[in-house]
């Protein structure tokens, strides 16, 4: 299931690409008015902070770019097209080393993903789409509907489980999630599985005590598997904006995330703020959502994701 | 919500308020600065540029150079447009019910905003408050169990929902309500849709349908506090086509600095109308533009904090402890009765950031970190106190403290904590006695929330010094 994700699939390529087309054609609408109107002078440049700014890339990284662009290119001519290039190029070369798939070591009886976000960025349908596509690819896979706060979550889950031929371990709302994680674990084990998914209940991340919770959860996993969870991703919505800084922080330190899920891209965001987080965190990012169908949550490509970004072709 | 940007343009202002004279360039420095601020708190960039321009043009204006002190001029005229950016100095105004009945309420947005947690809200405050009798109504076919999450969150708010027909299509289910609502003599009836990327036509026809035949009085769009520049897209697209009477803004409890409220307000002109404030169903606020300015800019919001307190304190134990804080007196009893009361209102750091100018201190002792563990410690404590030792805290010595501190399972060195904080509250009692009673102290609550802000207290220390 891990292909390279290069941006040759043309499938994900495109869809993602349609997706970032209204953003980009914003954004490079907006690049092409700067140039047919001015040169390359400081009120061009302040112009193009404005317009990646304006793509949740936040007023450091938009900064940087623009900088670099202008410390190579400033007084000379340079038409559209290049200055597109020259921030996808800039953009994939920052995203490069954190586009990295997630492979589940085969060694680990079973490899433990822990799911963590705030609420609504897509946990659930992410792990279904996820359960889905180790499924087709021969893993036996197991869910443990560990959100057992939000009402019908567990339900949610568990129309995911009938979809992909997963085991649901699930109790009902209201109950200890860090002791049904122990438990499906314990389970999880004895079957043999390949892959556990492990949900959990969305929560801010300035609630100390939901926090702490997910740490209790973690814990109780390690007593049985000092090594578990094997991956932890954070679930970050493509329409969240500077405010995933606080996210990958908060979730970082407390409870160990090891990758970055981006969700909803197919919409007019464009989750720029990834390319930020990139450079900052350096974590990498495994997925990306482009769409509600299974086959719609795709490898991370950086190259992809810059182009589309910039609006130009793989 | 609104912290770090309150912070942010905090330090930029309260810089400005220390100088004597201002220069032009002065103003437009502290506008660079009040830019990438707003930036950083994800307001959408058109909207940056009309607050800076208008700010700019009236802060470098006569009235304000020549005034006695600018600095607090710029503040105020800071405040005057964040207020006005945010919906003006109107009242708020919640959800509209002066329609026939029954009322229909259409709830709109992206995946996730929180619209199905949102709709049950709004239900339980609709019964609550106004005696409605509502009737949920889930449209969303799509997300696995969306429509089982209403029905269940119905139970819980003791709201009927429709009852579900599996495999109907939301355009049935919609006539199934409207006739239930009308026949069940309902006085609202809300309809719950699922969520929708603004770039799908099909599903964006889907709910325009939906809108057609329902002909709600109210289409409120629920969006994700945290969104970022793309509110302006979002906003836009579902009000060109769904003409939104109003916003609900979710997850106004987390620490996202706020943009959104104010992006989306400006760019639809459409009012914000509530705010989610907590996991709770009964955690949903009426917005109110101007209090809301003030908490950007540090100011508290005492009037919340105030309603929040009529809410919820007994007034009696209130009145009762109030009487003897004026005697000077003041042992274990009533501290306990305080720390309840104040338990009742909810979690401490949302309650000091209320308080006019203790949110700016509380950013910057960074190592006090308010726990509501502390406050249950502390009445554990006081639980492990005989009555004689409650009325009479002089008593506790030694062997009492070792006794406190095994009934707690605390420490002494907790203990003597507890009455040290204890004599510190009784003298802080005696010392207002002195001053004249409680009186003295409204006044001076009074003070600082009278002239918005402008008198407020900054924080210990203050920021660092701004130098040229």
């Amino acid at each position: 299931m891990n292909e390279s994700g290069d941006g040759g699939s043309s499938g994900w390529f495109a869809r993602l690409k349609s997706g970032l087309a209204r953003t980009s054609s914003r954004l490079v609408g907006g690049i092409t008015d700067l140039f047919t109107k001015k040169k390359l002078d400081d009120a061009t440049l302040n112009g193009l902070e404005e317009l990646l700014i304006g793509a949740d890339l936040g007023s450091v990284t938009a900064g940087r770019l623009v900088q670099h662009l202008a410390r190579t290119r400033v007084g000379k001519d340079i038409t559209e097209a290049e200055v597109r290039e020259i921030f996808a190029a800039d953009i994939a070369k920052v995203l490069e080393p954190v586009a990295r798939p997630l492979s589940p070591d085969p060694t680990k009886k079973p490899f433990v993903i822990l799911m963590v976000g705030v609420n609504g960025a897509g946990k659930t349908t992410t792990i279904g789409k996820l359960a889905n596509q180790f499924r087709d690819h021969g893993l036996n896979v197991a869910l443990a509907a560990g959100d057992t706060f939000r009402a019908a979550a567990v339900e949610q889950l568990k129309v995911w489980g009938g979809r992909s031929g997963a085991t649901v371990f699930a109790r009902e709302t209201g109950t200890d999630a860090a002791s049904l994680a122990f438990d499906a674990l314990m389970e999880s084990r004895k079957r043999g599985d390949d892959v556990l998914l492990v949900d959990t209940a969305g929560r801010l991340q300035n609630k100390e005590n939901l926090m702490q919770e997910l740490q209790k959860i973690v814990r109780v996993l390690k007593k049985l598997d000092d090594t578990a969870p094997h991956a932890t991703l954070l679930v970050l919505d493509a329409t969240v904006g500077q405010n995933a800084h606080s996210q990958v922080e908060v979730f970082r330190s407390m409870v160990g995330v090891t990758g970055l899920v981006m969700t909803k891209l197919d919409g007019t965001a464009k989750g720029g703020v990834v390319v930020a987080l990139a450079e900052k965190f350096a974590l990498p990012v495994h997925y990306v959502g482009v769409g509600e169908s299974v086959e719609d949550l795709r490898p991370f490509s950086a190259r992809a994701f810059a182009r589309g970004l910039m609006g130009l072709e793989a | 919500m609104f912290q770090n940007l309150s912070e942010r343009l905090g330090q930029v202002l309260t810089r400005l308020t220390k100088r004597g004279a201002l220069s032009a360039s002065d103003v437009a420095e502290a506008m660079r600065e009040v830019r990438v601020a707003l930036l950083e708190a994800d307001v959408a960039l058109p909207v940056v540029k009309d607050f800076i321009d208008k700010v700019s043009a009236e802060a470098v204006g006569e009235k304000v150079i020549k005034s006695v002190t600018p600095g607090q001029m710029v503040v105020k005229i800071v405040h005057d447009a964040l207020v006005e950016m945010l919906g003006g100095t109107a009242p708020a105004e919640g959800v509209d019910l002066a329609a026939p009945i029954p009322v229909a309420i259409l709830m709109v947005g992206l995946q996730g905003s929180g619209k199905t947690t949102t709709t049950a809200k709004i239900a339980n405050r609709l019964m609550t408050k106004n005696r409605k009798k509502v009737l949920l109504v889930s449209l969303d076919t799509y997300r696995p169990a969306a429509q089982e999450q209403l029905a269940i969150l119905g139970r819980q708010v003791a709201v009927e929902t429709l009852p579900i027909v599996s495999g109907q299509m939301p355009i049935d289910i919609a006539k199934r309500g409207l006739d239930e609502a009308r026949k069940g003599g309902f006085d609202v009836v809300m309809f719950d849709t699922a969520g929708r990327t603004t770039v799908d036509d099909e599903m964006m026809a889907e709910v325009a349908a939906l809108r057609d035949l329902i002909k709600p009085h109210e289409v409120l769009l629920v969006s994700d506090a945290m969104i970022g520049q793309d509110a302006v897209a979002t906003a836009k697209a579902f009000n060109d086509r769904l003409a939104v009477t109003g916003i609900v803004l979710t997850r106004v409890d987390g620490d996202a600095r706020g943009g959104a409220a104010l992006s989306m307000r400006a760019v639809t002109g459409k009012p914000i109308k509530l705010i989610g404030v907590g996991e709770k169903v009964d955690a949903l606020d009426v917005f109110d533009p101007s209090r809301i300015a003030g908490r950007i800019l540090g100011m508290g919001d005492i009037v919340s904090l105030v309603e929040r307190a009529a809410e919820t304190v007994d007034k009696e134990e209130a009145e009762r402890v109030a009487l003897r804080m004026m005697e000077g007196q003041f042992d274990f009893n009533d501290m306990l009765s305080q720390i309840r009361q104040v338990q009742k209102m909810g979690d401490l750091k949302g309650l000091m950031g209320m308080i006019p100018g203790l949110s700016n201190a509380l950013k910057q002792a960074k190592g006090l970190n308010v726990d509501d563990k502390v406050v249950k410690r502390q009445e554990a404590m006081i639980l492990s106190m005989t009555p004689k030792e409650r009325r009479n805290p002089d008593l506790i010595k030694a062997s009492r403290k070792q006794r406190i501190a095994t009934g707690s399972g605390m420490s002494v060195a907790d203990v003597n904590k507890l009455l040290k904080q204890h004599a510190d509250m009784s003298t802080m009692m005696k010392r207002i006695k002195k001053m004249g009673g409680p009186s003295a102290m409204g006044a001076m609550i009074n003070r600082m929330g009278g002239l918005p802000g402008l008198q407020a207290p900054r924080g210990p220390g203050g920021p660092p010094m701004f130098r040229r």
